[in-house]
């Protein structure tokens, strides 16, 4: 989730403090290079596989997940960034700035291509990048990998890969940084 | 709601709020399918009681390409020409339910009276000699992407500075910006007094031609002869235009540029428009994305100017850190 959001969004404008570490480094570590296998495994190897992650917390994910693909099937596969502010259904209710420009330099027509997110939550901001994806061409299918899962649908929308499924409170934050991913709240 | 009347009520936070949303909405525009979403639902007018093709056009494929709605006033063939008080004009179509209007008037501060009148945000798209600011950010925004940075940037704006609304708000800006601007113009066709403007005044645009990294040219316009302004085009092109020889003599690296419409061969040569460091076609494609980023960022954004609280989502934090 941006950083930026959450500092312009009313209710927060806090910090984030941490209550308890639930995933190390290495296990951060462990989860990606599952999820590059299990990426590989479903589509039957890399052909037509593009990765695509979500500004900001997505982009670095997406990017270890290629690299990860990389060493398992010796496949580049090519890896963009998505910025969804334009499409997002709470326009308007409050404020809504793009984190980054959008960067998709392979044509997404044709292809199999894996959304990359850091949370799932509510499942708005995947509703919004399958409606931004889909500006950018006719995907062969869409899929979606994120490193953690904390529950509380708000959209009939389900992930394909996950690094870890996290029960959480609603009023709970999730922090997924390099060097793990912490559960914690904002603090005013 | 709010509205952008001036260069000068931009913080420079909001500069850079608006360029990062230009940057995004380039990235749009060079899309095969190059219109987004945003601004679904809104209704944009355009109000141009002073003809301009091209900053309408601009403006409303801005609009369109948010999705926005958009609605041309056309006050030629409107009741403005049976008499109808502007007033009222903003009355009958504020009643019909719109969220923003592009405003070019001849008159300066129209726009502000206008932005009195009505909820709907009002953007000054030219007010008489007064101020452009769409303008001004695009110029901001084309010196950022080809420099990098405006900041410690030389630039000579050179021809009609007096009755140039461009000139006003592009001063205001690139001063703001950290840009050194110095005005090049005949002692006729500066205002009566630029003290108190952040810049510096020569008669002589040869002086400053091999020091300066942007040589903007303004329109001559030829009604400023009947005036008196100035003795002839013939004249003024010798000592301001921006003759093929002038050109060479520019300090490498440095950039010509131009609001249009040109008038080629008086402060622009033919063939000096068509350089490759003449940015004067970035201009006008920059101009749709800088002026999606000031629609987008006055009715999306929710971060426009002296916006009140934004209205809190009533289910709370969670809405924010959503997968």
């Amino acid at each position: 989730m941006a950083e930026r959001e959450r500092r312009l969004t009313p209710p927060f404008g806090g910090v984030f403090v941490a209550r308890k570490r639930v995933m190390g480094p290495d296990d951060v570590d462990r989860a990606v290079w599952r999820m590059a296998h299990e990426i590989i495994e479903r589509n039957r190897g890399l052909e037509d596989v593009a990765i695509v992650g979500l500004q900001t917390g997505g982009v670095p994910l997406a990017h270890r997940l290629g690299e990860a693909m990389h060493q398992i099937d010796g496949v580049n596969v090519p890896v963009g960034s998505l910025d969804v502010a334009f499409y997002r259904d709470d326009i308007g209710l409050r404020p809504v700035l793009p984190e980054a420009v959008t960067d998709i330099a392979f044509d997404v027509g044709g292809r199999v291509v894996v959304l990359v997110d850091d949370v799932l939550f509510t499942g708005r901001t995947i509703r919004a990048a399958l409606d931004a994806l889909t500006d950018h061409g006719r995907a062969r299918s869409v899929q979606l990998a994120v490193m953690v899962d904390r529950g509380h649908r708000e959209l009939p929308i389900r992930p394909d890969y996950v690094g870890k499924n996290l029960p959480t409170r609603r009023d709970e934050v999730v922090n997924v940084a390099d060097d793990g991913v912490e559960l914690g709240e904002m603090m005013k | 709601m709010t509205s952008l009347l001036t260069a000068e009520q931009l913080s420079l936070g909001e500069v850079e709020d608006l360029f990062g949303l230009a940057d995004s909405f380039l990235e749009v525009s060079s899309r095969r399918m190059p219109k987004v979403p945003a601004l679904r639902g809104k209704t944009v007018v355009s109000l141009f009681f002073e003809d301009s093709t091209r900053t309408r056009l601009s403006f409303e494929t801005a609009a369109k390409r948010l999705s926005a709605d958009v609605m041309t006033f056309p006050v030629a063939a409107s009741s403005v020409n049976k008499g109808e008080s502007v007033r009222d004009t903003i009355e009958t179509i504020e009643a019909m339910g719109i969220d923003a209007i592009v405003v070019r008037h001849r008159y300066a501060g129209v726009p502000h009276q206008i932005a009195g009148w009505t909820s709907a945000s009002v953007i000054n798209a030219g007010d008489g000699a007064h101020e452009h600011p769409t303008q001004a950010l695009l110029d901001a925004f084309t010196l950022r992407q080809h420099f990098g940075s405006v900041e410690g940037l030389r630039v000579a704006i050179v021809g009609d500075i007096r009755h140039s609304r461009v000139a006003r708000s592009n001063v205001a800006l690139l001063a703001s910006l950290g840009a050194e601007v110095t005005l090049v113009a005949p002692g006729t066709l500066l205002p009566p007094t630029v003290a108190g403007w952040p810049t510096t005044t020569t008669s002589e645009l040869d002086e400053v031609l091999g020091s300066v990294d942007v040589v903007y040219l303004l329109r001559m316009q030829t009604e400023r002869m009947r005036e008196h302004l100035v003795p002839s085009l013939r004249e003024y092109r010798a000592r301001y235009g921006l003759t093929a020889e002038r050109a060479t003599r520019m300090k490498s690296g440095a950039v010509i540029m131009h609001p249009g419409p040109m008038n080629r061969g008086v402060e622009i040569a033919g063939e000096v428009a068509e350089l490759p460091n003449a940015l004067v076609v970035d201009q006008v494609r920059n101009g749709v994305a800088v002026r999606m980023a000031v629609l987008f960022w006055l009715l999306g954004s929710g971060v426009g100017p002296h916006d009140g609280p934004v209205e809190s989502d009533p289910s709370g934090a969670e809405r924010t850190v959503d997968g």
